[in-house]
């Protein structure tokens, strides 16, 4: 609709703007619920690329230290990336049984996808603790710092979730499957997936490239 | 220097009747003028560098007031002339829409802006700080190290070294190299012009010159810490004849800083009076850059709680010089 | 390690009378405030109606209140300190080095984080879903968790007075001067924990409303529909959602060098100070338009209110609204033109920022243009507006001077810079929160504020204002940095007590706003508004009784046009027809204020490495929302026969 056109059908100019799209009206809680939570992960994204771009500028600053190619294990990693994904995966399987609202399917999905996320965690610590044992850790060199606040930072959003994952299992067996537990149960999986993501990004940024370039 | 020439062109055709913009800065020179006489400021600038930068200050004020002025005139004059009593005043209730208003309204500060952007992009270029200046003198080389809290100034050609007091000929365009032995601080003489941060392992760099023969205020304008205020120094541009007898008494005097000295030098505290240095450690320098000198410590931690003041800084009412 | 950490009595200022003293008051006041309240049986009230309320008017309510007393609190700074530079010249004043410098960093934090921000947000929560002819927020629980987060945030920086010692590292807290090396003390950590806690507050706000204003409004209320304060909320709120989280990685950073030995910002072990600059700015700038943006919606209301006109050009200043949000994050190096950049880089950013100039131009302009043909009317809320009009104009072109390199080599971290950002935010924000206050007052509590202590505290903060700061451009063009505990320029010291004077002339300006607050409660009743519609308003919040119900409206309005209310009022409305449903009401919560308790014992016990405490905070918070988690009931149903009958009462003679 053109401006002219708008104020000459419309002399006040109170009428023009009206689009056909978008005209308002507030929309059920599970629409809200997960906008809300996209919302909220855009940011929590926006928080990780901080850390992104403070690892690329100081992914040079060894300091005379190790640099990523000494010290990365693919190996190890891919592993622990099978496990994130597969998580994910079965963190979906969970979606699938609280939709159906078949308990024992979801407990069991849950209880899946927690053992990998725990194992994801393991590992990571394990791989940590033994660089900081060989005095690679964070206090070596500004390139240290970053990757173990990158890697930690993500480790940290899992265990959280783990403990989120822990939650809901506690929830819906408690509680059932009530409107609201659906929208939990759909905020955390979602939540899931973008650890996914971010680790994806991760991966490709720290171990892939670090190990190559 | 391109627009340093531009400068005094201006200065000297000054003369030329009054075209509508050199009305309007007449008027920014009103505003921002009358400090010029005050003598120490950045508006009464003793150096190309800040002559040209003060020149761009009034030009851009001048660009700006040319909009800004007339906008709060409007203001009042419509908040006044629209006043609910004032029935003689149109009245246009549902008027919330024009397209010729509208593109005035984006176009004025648009024009301006591009009229700015112009004086941006050659102003950045003309007193980029690492830009040599352009003189027949081949420039001073001068090497900074802010410490908390004085200023170490290095005369690599000559060998010695001074602190809280930088002598310099004037007419001679001086090269700064700058860097930090701790936190950070910015180098400032206010009447010659830019200013520039230091910061340990890394250096900067900064061309300036003293027209004229003076005594110039230089201080630290980055807060670094307690002893911050206190982090000023005297910059005396000398005749130039005055500047190898200066360096020559200078020579005679005064211990030499080598590494150790630097390290007590570095300690947190304030110097009661400046003092020079016969002669220095040549590498220093790039040492304290390379951080093969150490970073400068910090205050011991006397409570847990909270930093205790530890300088043996003199009573700021004490003369320092 | 010891059960409490680094926490002995030591932390306790004794041999500093002035702080002990001023967090005694603060503490004698806090206690004697809650035993008035628990003794004469008002605690229940207190505790029902709005600790625990989710209702955003309420949170609203508490957010400005949470604003005008930490104004207080960032006043008495600033008194502090032009007290200290009108006496320091060759002296050291009243207070040492290590005072000051925590004083200026203390009154930059509060003012920044606990004035102007808490300001924007309260007046945002009340009046958004007003305007949007909507119920409540999005989350009102939520809502209640990001208010006391905030508070949190408030309560650890003045626990800072009494207990420890506060940043000395200015409101951003540069490395590595904030690094251990440099500060040992806990002063910069009571900083970054304060503000990591209200960060989160902050964050979860943001979200919350931007999901509110994209997802929930009256039927009809497409976006362009909107109120432009609105508009500029959802901008202001965009932006806090991508720059906050930049702000939390960053001290996390800080803290991590703090705490754990890293190396992001040290001078050691290849840590990299600019990357702090850069990051902590690319925050920063965008931090500043998300006070003045909301500011500019207020002013929009205000002026199209009061010239009894529709916002003149309101597409453009949609457009405009939005150009800002974008630019915001392209222009955040202006601060720092001085670390050597080099010309390309330098003269890049300066001209993104001199275009920011164009959109605010085109926010003036039309400004200018709806008073054009006006009636108007010369209430409190339209005097701030002129006043923010021709301040903000001033303020906003020393911006664009800083933002050539050239002059911001000269007047870089210089009192001018100073008087810069205060006469935008002083002349922006602030005056905008006040035209906010006084305007949507008598919607919150029913009857407006008196008029003529308005008028007084407005005339004397306005010449206040310019008798303060005016003399700090002089300053700047003398070649005076910021933060000076002292000096030894004789020609600074007379604009210095000028400067003095002026804050003094603020003073007064806030002990009138204080007793026209007082004068305004005993005199309610004459001052009370029966129509809901005080000032003749053009958007929905006018649309309800003053102060609204607790659902706002009983019936969700209809949307046919920019303006709503104005067009509902000029079209008579059928009343008969009216069809009321059952609403649902979210129940209150002590989510927000348990969780906030377990957020202070954590932020406390981290700054004072009290591990096992931190721990039990952490726990504590955790359950709480597993408990919220748990209950069964979150909405109270309010029956349609109910809604109706209600309706009727607040509406008798309308018809
Ligand atoms: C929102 C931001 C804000 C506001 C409002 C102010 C307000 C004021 N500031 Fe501000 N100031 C900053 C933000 C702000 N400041 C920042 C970020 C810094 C930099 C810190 C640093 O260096 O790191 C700074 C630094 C700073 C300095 C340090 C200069 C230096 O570096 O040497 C000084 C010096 O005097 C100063 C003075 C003042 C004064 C006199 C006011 C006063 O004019 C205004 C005071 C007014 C009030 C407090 C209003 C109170 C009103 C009420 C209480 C309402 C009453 C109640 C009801 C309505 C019910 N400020
Ligand atoms: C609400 C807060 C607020 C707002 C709105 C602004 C608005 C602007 N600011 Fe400001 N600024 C701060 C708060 C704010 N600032 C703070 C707190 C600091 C210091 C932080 C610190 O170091 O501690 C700072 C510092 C700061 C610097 C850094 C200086 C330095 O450190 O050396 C610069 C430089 O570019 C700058 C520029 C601008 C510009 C160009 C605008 C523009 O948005 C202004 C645009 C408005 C107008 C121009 C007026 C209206 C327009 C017209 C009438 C049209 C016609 C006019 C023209 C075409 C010119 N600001
Ligand atoms: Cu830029 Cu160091
Ligand atoms: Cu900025």
């Amino acid at each position: 609709m053109s401006l002219a056109a708008a104020t000459a059908d419309d002399p006040h100019a109170l009428g023009h703007g009206a689009t056909e799209d978008d005209d308002g009206g507030v929309p059920p809680k599970r629409i809200i619920v997960g906008y809300g939570f996209w919302i909220f992960l855009v940011s929590d994204i926006i928080m990780f690329s901080a850390f992104f771009a403070a690892y690329a500028v100081l992914s040079g600053a060894t300091a005379g230290g190790p640099s990523g190619k000494q010290l990365f294990e693919l190996s190890t990693t891919a592993i622990e990336t099978g496990c994130l994904l597969l998580s994910s995966f079965t963190s979906g399987l969970a979606t699938i049984g609280a939709h159906a609202k078949r308990q024992g399917m979801f407990q069991a999905a849950m209880a899946a996808t927690f053992v990998l996320g725990a194992a994801f965690v393991a590992i990571e610590v394990t791989e940590l603790s033994s660089l900081v044992a060989h005095g690679n850790g964070p206090g070596r060199s500004a390139f240290l710092s970053a990757f173990f606040a990158l890697v930690g930072c993500h480790g940290l959003h899992v265990s959280l979730g783990l403990l989120w994952l822990l939650t809901m299992m506690a929830q819906a067996y408690a509680k059932g499957f009530r409107d609201d537990i659906q929208r939990r149960i759909q905020c955390f999986t979602l939540f899931w997936h973008a650890l996914d993501i971010i680790w994806v990004a991760l991966f490709t940024v720290v171990y892939l490239i670090g190990t190559t370039a | 220097m391109r627009h340093w020439d531009r400068v005094n062109d201006r200065r000297d055709d000054a003369g030329q009747g009054m075209t509508p913009a050199r009305v309007v800065r007449a008027v920014a020179c009103l505003v921002a003028l009358p400090l010029a006489g005050c003598g120490t400021g950045v508006l009464a600038p003793r150096g190309a560098v800040g002559s040209a930068e003060v020149m761009m200050l009034v030009d851009a004020l001048a660009i700006m007031l040319t909009i800004v002025v007339p906008t709060i005139v409007a203001t009042l004059a419509f908040a006044w002339w629209f006043r609910a009593s004032n029935t003689r005043a149109r009245h246009l209730p549902e008027w919330a829409h024009s397209n010729q208003v509208e593109m005035v309204v984006w176009f004025i500060p648009l024009l301006v802006i591009l009229l700015l952007s112009g004086v941006i992009w050659t102003g950045s270029h003309a007193v980029d700080p690492y830009r040599p200046l352009g003189s027949k003198v081949p420039p001073l080389e001068v090497q900074v190290v802010s410490l908390d809290w004085k200023w170490l100034f290095i005369y690599p050609a000559q060998g010695i070294a001074s602190v809280d007091a930088l002598t310099v000929p004037a007419g001679t365009p001086i090269h700064f190299t700058l860097t930090s032995a701790s936190v950070m601080s910015a180098f400032f003489v206010p009447q010659l012009g830019s200013m520039i941060y230091t910061m340990n392992g890394m250096t900067d760099q900064l061309s300036l010159i003293a027209d004229r023969p003076g005594v110039f205020a230089g201080r630290s304008a980055h807060f670094n810490g307690d002893g911050f205020a206190d982090m000023h120094f005297a910059m005396t541009a000398v005749p130039d004849g005055d500047f190898a007898a200066w360096v020559a008494r200078a020579k005679a005097a005064g211990g030499t800083l080598d590494a150790a000295a630097y390290r007590g030098l570095a300690r947190q505290g304030v110097l009661a009076a400046p003092v020079t240095y016969r002669a220095v450690a040549p590498t220093l320098f790039a040492d304290v850059v390379a951080q093969r000198i150490a970073p400068a410590a910090g205050p011991p931690l006397t409570s847990p709680a909270s930093t205790v003041p530890k300088h043996g800084a003199p009573e700021p009412g004490e003369p320092r010089t | 390690m010891t059960l409490f950490g680094k926490l002995t009595w030591s932390a306790i200022p004794f041999d500093s009378p002035l702080p002990l003293f001023a967090s005694g008051v603060a503490a004698l006041a806090i206690v004697g405030v809650l035993g008035w309240v628990v003794a004469t049986g008002r605690f229940r009230y207190l505790w029902d109606e709005w600790l625990t309320s989710v209702d955003h008017k309420r949170i609203g309510v508490m957010y400005t209140l949470l604003a005008l007393v930490m104004l207080l609190r960032g006043f008495t700074d600033a008194i502090m300190m032009r007290t200290q530079q009108a006496l320091a010249l060759n002296a050291p004043g009243y207070l040492p080095p290590e005072h000051y410098d925590q004083v200026f960093s203390s009154h930059g934090t509060i003012m920044i984080f606990f004035v102007a921000m808490p300001f924007m947000i309260g007046l945002m929560n009340f009046v958004v879903p007003l305007q949007l002819g909507i119920r409540d927020v999005a989350f009102p629980t939520l809502n209640s968790v990001g208010f006391w987060l905030t508070a949190t945030g408030a309560l650890l920086v003045n626990l800072s007075l009494g207990v420890g010692e506060f940043a000395k590292t200015g409101w951003l807290p540069y490395p590595p001067l904030s690094e251990l090396a440099y500060s040992p003390g806990v002063g910069v950590d009571y900083y970054c924990w304060a503000l990591q806690i209200s960060g989160v507050g902050t964050l979860l706000s943001g979200i919350n409303l931007v999901t509110t204003i994209l997802k929930t409004r009256a039927p009809g209320m497409s976006l362009l529909r909107m109120p432009m304060f609105c508009w500029t909320s959802l901008a202001s709120n965009l932006l806090i959602v991508a720059a906050f989280p930049v702000l939390t990685a960053t001290l996390a950073m800080l803290l991590l060098d703090r705490y754990l030995g890293f190396h992001f910002f040290t001078n050691e072990a290849g840590g990299n100070v600019m990357m702090f600059m850069n990051l902590i700015w690319a925050w920063g700038h965008p931090e500043v338009y998300i006070l003045i943006l909301p500011a500019f919606g207020i002013f929009s209301e205000v002026i199209a209110t009061f010239s009894g006109k529709p916002l003149f050009g309101y597409r453009s200043m949609v457009v405009a609204t939005m150009v800002i949000c974008v630019l915001a994050f392209m222009v955040w190096l202006h601060h720092f033109f001085t670390m050597g950049a080099g010309a390309n880089v330098n003269a890049v950013f300066g001209i993104m920022t001199t275009i920011i100039a164009v959109p605010t131009g085109v926010k003036v302009f039309n400004w200018l243009f709806t008073l054009y043909g006006g009636r108007i009317r010369y209430e409190p809320p339209l005097l701030w507006a002129i006043g923010f009009m021709v301040t903000f104009v001033i303020g906003g072109m020393t911006g664009v001077l800083l933002a050539l390199p050239p002059v911001d080599f000269l007047l870089h971290n210089s009192l001018f810079l100073v008087a810069h950002f205060h006469n935008v935010i002083i002349g922006g924000v602030l005056f905008g929160g006040f035209a906010g206050y006084t305007y949507w007052f008598p919607k919150a509590f029913g009857f407006r504020l008196e008029p003529r202590l308005g008028v007084a505290a407005f005339w004397f903060w306005l010449v206040g204002f310019y008798v303060a700061f005016m003399p700090l451009y002089v300053l700047g063009f003398l070649g005076m940095t910021r933060r000076m505990q002292h000096y030894d320029v004789p020609e600074w010291q007379p604009w210095l007590r000028v400067a003095a004077g002026g804050a003094a002339l603020i003073a007064i300006g806030i002990a009138l706003l204080i007793a026209q607050l007082v004068v305004s409660i005993r005199r309610r009743d004459s001052l009370c508004d029966t129509t809901g519609d005080p000032w003749d308003g053009r958007t929905l919040e006018w649309a309800t009784r003053s102060p609204p119900p607790a659902y706002n409206f009983a019936v969700l309005p209809e949307v046919a046009g920019e303006d709503a209310y104005w067009g509902m009022k000029q079209s008579v409305r059928d009343e008969q027809h009216t069809v009321y449903g059952p609403i649902e009401i979210p129940r209150n919560s002590a989510t927000g204020i348990v969780c906030a308790f377990f957020a202070t014992v954590m932020g406390f016990s981290l700054i004072w490495h009290i591990w096992w405490l931190v721990i039990v905070g952490f726990v504590g918070a955790w359950a709480t929302f597993v408990a919220f988690a748990w209950r069964d009931l979150a909405d109270d149903v309010l029956g349609a026969d109910e809604v109706e009958r209600l309706d009727r009462v607040d509406r008798p003679v309308n018809a």
